[in-house]
């Protein structure tokens, strides 16, 4: 367990930490996020103290941090930096036996502990242990980073902006390993990230910090659903659902649906329809003023003889005007079985209309950025 | 040519082996010396600014009015030659190994302290690995300078190359001043390709391309 009580931390007259307080529970992945210069990175730092509070007290295990010895306590806190940092003096091998090296394991204990961890990577002992980190690639050099952080079992392992250096998908791949490895071998990790996605993905309880302070520490869920301020908020952007996201029912609205004027012809509409693979057409008056639908099916039943499709007009029994709120729109659709909802423009025009096709295909741009 | 060897043939045998004894132990001094020097200031580097410029001004006094200066306070003694020579060998280590250590980018500082490594074991496992190449490269300065400033021992009359040298000079005998050139020159030759297998064979594959900078 790792607590800290009342931290502060200065340089000079710039205050980076105040007042700082809050408890991580053994086995959690906590990750701290905020704004560049939140203190995150700071806050980190001192639980292997490579910084030390000015005020206040980091508790490690109920013992202040301040009273171990430094060395001997980090050699207890795996340490994973995002410049990665393995040393290119050493082997693969031996720079994931730094740290039990310098635990004075003997030397079978540390080629086990380096056969099961590459191992775990699905990093052969064959092929890699014997190379050096020039001769691997960029993921590959972090997994060992990680793993080097990893050997001596520390209960509790530091990660500062681990994968910021990674190409996405190596990033993605990562992310699933550390996750995994966290959950399985049941460690307390603390994480560092600018990346509100990665933190969603990973944490148990996200961190946000911004300027030395405690924003909000919450569950991913908890956080989503009830971001404490703007700047949270913000941060979630895209992946918060409502909130940041327009809900007018514009939004998911497409504009271009087939629409015809009520004087025209049965079997004209019949061709329309069948051309444009459509089973409805919208109707308008002269001045284009809505004023209902004509289906196939209508025009199937009654349609023959007459001479235009008015008399065929039916109305829907919901429609939408521009500026509403979705919400009742989207439900309707849902819960009816309907296959669209028209719009309208304030003045009674068409708008366009909204299908359950153009309500998810807006959420998925919403959620994953604009592919158009 | 051969009336050359029978006459000169084991004086210039003995003045090599002075000569190359003159060098390994004043190298091997100023090494120890100069790496020792270098690896304490870097745990200083804030004096830097005040230390590596005098060590500058101390470089550039001409090696000749150095050894002078010692012949009149020890004597006529190999510990002159060696000690003058030694100081001269030192520089260049000193030099290159502070900047080597200095070099080590801090990641690898970083993550040697994250990983719970004393600033002792930092130094001896992470710093002065990577910096090795360079120390190596003032290493090889110093040993290929030593051979030259070597010839200076017989200034006072201690031997080595330079009594060929001196006394050719002195007699007007050219030949006797290549007897004494041409063995300093393949001497350096030498030590400089030797040194170069030694820096191949102390760097390890992992930093083999960092060597060419």
């Amino acid at each position: 367990m790792i607590q800290f009580e009342h931290v502060c931390k200065r340089y000079g007259k710039t205050t980076i930490l105040e007042n700082l307080s809050f408890t991580i529970p053994d086995g959690q992945f906590v990750v701290l996020i905020g704004p560049s210069g939140c203190g995150k990175t700071t806050t980190m730092k001192m639980i292997n103290r490579l910084l030390e509070p000015d005020g206040g007290k980091v508790l490690i295990d109920g013992k202040d941090a301040a009273s171990m010895d430094k060395v001997e306590l980090r050699r207890h806190i795996g340490y994973v930096i995002q410049q990665i940092g393995l040393f290119p003096n050493m082997t693969v091998a031996q720079n994931i036996c730094v740290v039990p090296r310098l635990l004075k394991y003997d030397k079978e204990r540390c080629d086990q502990i380096v056969h099961d961890l590459l191992e775990m990577v699905e990093m052969p002992y064959e092929k890699y242990a014997g190379k050096y980190p020039n001769e691997l690639s960029g993921g590959q050099q972090q997994r060992i980073g990680v793993l080097r952080a990893l050997a001596a079992s520390p209960p509790v392992v530091l990660m500062d902006e681990p994968f910021g250096a990674l190409d996405p998908m190596t990033r993605e791949v990562l992310q699933d390993e550390v996750k995994k490895l966290q959950q399985k071998l049941n460690k307390t990790i603390v994480f560092v990230t600018h990346d509100m996605g990665e933190a969603l993905k990973l944490a148990d309880t996200i961190l946000f910090m911004n300027g030395g302070r405690i924003e909000q520490m919450a569950s991913p869920e908890k956080m989503l659903e009830n971001p404490a301020s703007d700047l949270v908020r913000s941060f979630l952007g895209k992946h918060a659902p409502g909130g940041a996201v327009s809900a007018k029912i514009e939004t998911f609205m497409r504009p271009n649906a087939y629409r015809v004027r009520k004087d025209r012809g049965v079997l004209e509409c019949a061709e329309m329809m069948a051309r444009n693979s459509v089973d409805t057409l919208l109707v308008t008056d002269e001045a284009d003023h809505y004023l209902g639908v004509v289906t196939i099916r209508g025009i199937k039943l009654w349609g023959k003889g007459l001479p235009n499709i008015e008399t065929l007009i039916v109305q829907t029994p919901h429609t939408a005007r521009i500026g509403d709120e979705a919400k009742e729109s989207v439900d309707y659709l849902l819960e009816s079985g309907d296959d669209y909802v028209v719009v309208l423009n304030a003045n009674d025009t068409i708008a366009g209309i909204v299908t359950k096709t153009s309500v998810a295909k807006s959420v998925a741009t919403t959620l994953w950025g604009d592919e158009r | 040519m051969s009336a050359f060897f029978a006459s000169y043939g084991s004086m210039l045998a003995q003045a090599v082996v002075i000569h190359v004894l003159y060098v390994l132990v004043s190298v091997a001094i100023g090494f120890v010396l100069g790496l020792t020097l270098g690896v304490l200031l870097s745990r200083v580097p804030q004096w830097s600014g005040v230390l590596i410029p005098i060590v500058s001004i101390f470089q550039t006094i001409p090696g000749l009015v150095f050894i002078g200066v010692l012949f009149i306070w020890i004597g006529m003694q190999p510990a002159t030659v060696i000690i003058a020579l030694s100081i001269y060998a030192m520089f260049p280590v000193l030099k290159n190994t502070y900047t080597g250590i200095l070099g080590v980018e801090p990641k690898y500082v970083e993550a040697a302290k994250g990983c719970g490594m004393s600033p002792f074991q930092t130094l001896w496992q992470v710093e002065l690995p990577l910096a090795m190449p360079t120390i190596i490269a003032g290493l090889r300065m110093a040993a290929i300078y030593t051979v030259s400033w070597t010839v200076l021992a017989a200034m006072i009359g201690l031997g080595g190359l330079g009594n060929f040298v001196y006394q050719g000079v002195s007699s007007n005998n050219n030949t006797l001043i290549i007897a004494g050139a041409i063995p300093a020159a393949i001497l350096a030759i030498v030590i400089g390709a030797l040194i170069d297998l030694l820096q191949k064979k102390v760097t390890p594959r992992g930093m083999r391309r960092e060597v060419g900078k």
